[in-house]
């Protein structure tokens, strides 16, 4: 596919706008009114939810005035999306559940209250997976998402969790969105658009206010349309949180400075253990060239092993249900959302039963009750401990690895493109984790991870690939990936049918 | 493999706090089955000796004074309630 979206405003990357706004040459009212009739045009995507227009406008004119006032921060001005996962005050923030309708929050995530003071300009709340679980964005009390791009009659998923967010900027809806991940959810939607999406390091980002799933796991990014752009808005993102017991308190670097210089002498490892059985020969063969790419741009490529590989997902799937049953047991009915109507007779257990059997979805009450199960009495030692065993060896490989001198890791981020919605409909849950078979490893190590558009596959849908980093590792990652973005050349984009 | 069957799957779903009909029991316990079985692989996994992961980051959490430093709001804080009354979240009668 190629592009035939016409040159508007919506479709300019932040560097670019940052650039346009800063030079008075577009006006961030402007900008964001392009993106307001983006978003009106575009409601077969589904991935706006609750639109903020009013805020959007004001926020649009006050960091005007900033621009002219010279008092500009790279984000001032920037249209953005904001996952349904982040708090924000007085708008409606659920985590795509029918349990928290109605929540309307007293208080702003630190990410992005960071961002609204930074000047962006937030249009509204994205779709995702109901508490970000799925894989598919198929699990949304609003409905599915849809993909932009499009092959055939089929309407495709955009990924999930943070699907929504990637439609959205991958659609030319807004410059930026806000994501989170717990185990690929904003690196394999990244890779099912043709976007940039980063998880930065555990504790790189505040998680307050941020709707939790797996404590442990959880870590938010942006979602951009380049690498670029994805270092300009993580480095708003990011920063030391007092309310955030993980938060790092560590300084934040010029990402974007660090984006210059090549990447000679850079060593790349290549681990064994992600080459699966029956992975199609399209990933294979992309994941080869992009290997070539960074060689021919400097990198050394070496052969490594990450020996635990193959238990991630298994180990993943038994420690983030167990922290989901946890964090989910507040939604009881009482202070916040949905509450079943009762029965005369009914008492509080009862509400609780069924507050919650009719305000969570299916997949929602499936990862709750394996969660429940692998933490009961019996079975803690069994299942979770074990898990957080095997999740000590996994960073192990990692921390190995490193240690031997390697700056980075290259990987494919999917073992698959976009499929269309509904496909995995009969599919055993299980099918649909392995999604995240490439994209757990680095939650349950705590690394930054991004996914790159690398190309497109057989049937015109964009593939990604990812780089995985070390800890606090960000800014040379960001420069890593931006190299291998330059040689990939990506530039397609999806023909507009919505 | 693992199995769950309808009685264990009617406990799991109690100790939830989730509200499972009768007859959907018997696929809830087949589903949750067939997830516990793909756990087990990890049981190929030696981890004698091995400690399990408490902090993936090696920080230590900072610590801060135990003082009070915001409050006073309860009409924010009970804003969001199904049902607040006279400045409380209210619920269905506990103790008869």
């Amino acid at each position: 596919m190629s592009t035939s979206n016409s040159l508007t405003p919506n479709s300019l990357t932040i560097a670019a706008a940052r650039d346009a706004l800063r030079a008075r040459e577009l006006s961030a009212v402007e900008l964001t009114e392009a993106c307001l009739h983006a978003i009106d045009a575009a409601g077969a995507l589904n991935a706006f939810v609750h639109h903020t227009p009013e805020i959007a406008l004001e926020r649009a004119r006050a960091a005007d005035a900033r621009l002219a006032a010279g008092d500009a921060p790279a984000m001032c001005g920037i249209p953005i999306g904001i996952k349904d996962l982040f708090c924000t005050e007085g708008v409606p923030s659920q985590a795509a559940s029918r349990i928290l309708t109605g929540f309307r929050p007293e208080y702003e995530s630190t990410i992005t209250a960071q961002l609204r003071d930074a000047g962006a300009v937030m249009l509204g709340k994205l779709n995702m997976d109901e508490f970000a679980m799925g894989s598919s964005n198929e699990t949304s009390v609003y409905g599915d998402v849809v993909n932009p791009w499009k092959i055939d009659d089929r309407k495709l998923t955009p990924g999930g969790s943070s699907g929504g967010s990637a439609a959205a900027v991958a659609a030319d809806l807004c410059l930026g969105a806000t994501g989170t991940d717990t185990g690929g959810s904003i690196r394999q939607p990244a890779a099912f658009t043709g976007t940039v999406g980063i998880k930065p390091t555990y504790g790189r980002c505040s998680r307050w206010g941020v709707v939790a799933f797996a404590s442990s796991l959880d870590q938010a990014g942006p979602m951009t349309r380049t690498v670029r752009d994805a270092a300009i808005m993580l480095e708003a993102m990011c920063g030391h949180d007092p309310k955030d017991s993980t938060s790092a308190d560590l300084p934040v670097p010029d990402f974007e400075a660090m984006l210059e210089g090549d990447i000679r002498g850079t060593r790349i490892g290549i681990p064994a253990e992600y080459r699966m059985d029956g992975m199609p020969d399209e990933i294979e063969a992309l994941w080869t060239r992009g290997a070539e790419m960074l060689r021919d741009a400097g990198a050394e490529i070496v052969e490594i092993s990450l020996p635990h590989t193959k238990y991630a997902l298994p180990a993943y799937y038994v420690i983030a249900p167990a922290e989901a049953s946890s964090n989910l047991a507040r939604y009881d009915g009482v202070r916040y959302g949905h509450r079943a109507a009762l029965e005369a007779g009914d008492g509080i257990t009862e509400m609780y039963e069924k507050t919650r059997a009719e305000g969570f979805g299916a997949e929602v009450q499936r990862r709750v009750m394996i969660g429940t199960y692998v933490l009961s009495a019996g079975f803690y030692d069994a299942y979770y401990n074990r898990a957080r065993k095997v999740r000590t060896l996994i960073k192990r490989d990692f921390d190995q690895v490193f240690a031997a001198g390697v700056d980075a890791i290259l990987t494919p981020t999917t073992p698959s493109a976009a499929f269309g919605l509904g496909a995995m409909a009969e599919a055993d849950p299980v099918q649909m984790y392995l999604n995240d078979v490439f994209t757990v490893t680095v939650n349950l190590a705590g690394l930054p991870g991004i996914s790159v558009p690398a190309g497109l596959d057989r049937q015109g849908l964009p593939l990604g690939l990812q780089l995985i980093g070390q800890p606090w590792g960000e800014g040379a990652l960001l420069k890593t990936a931006h190299a291998l973005e330059a040689a990939a050349g990506f530039v397609s984009k999806p023909a507009r049918w919505w | 493999m693992s199995t769950i069957d309808t009685d264990t799957a009617r406990k799991v779903a109690k100790l939830a706090r989730i509200a499972v009909p009768e007859d959907h029991l018997p696929a809830l316990a087949g589903e949750l089955s067939r997830i516990l079985t793909f756990m087990e692989q990890l049981n190929e996994v030696d981890v004698e000796g091995v400690e399990p992961m408490t902090s993936v980051t090696p920080m230590r959490l900072k610590r801060r004074d135990d003082a009070v430093t915001d409050g006073g709001m309860p009409e924010r804080v009970l804003s969001n309630a199904p049902d607040a009354r006279e400045g409380f979240f209210a619920v269905p009668k506990v103790v008869e």
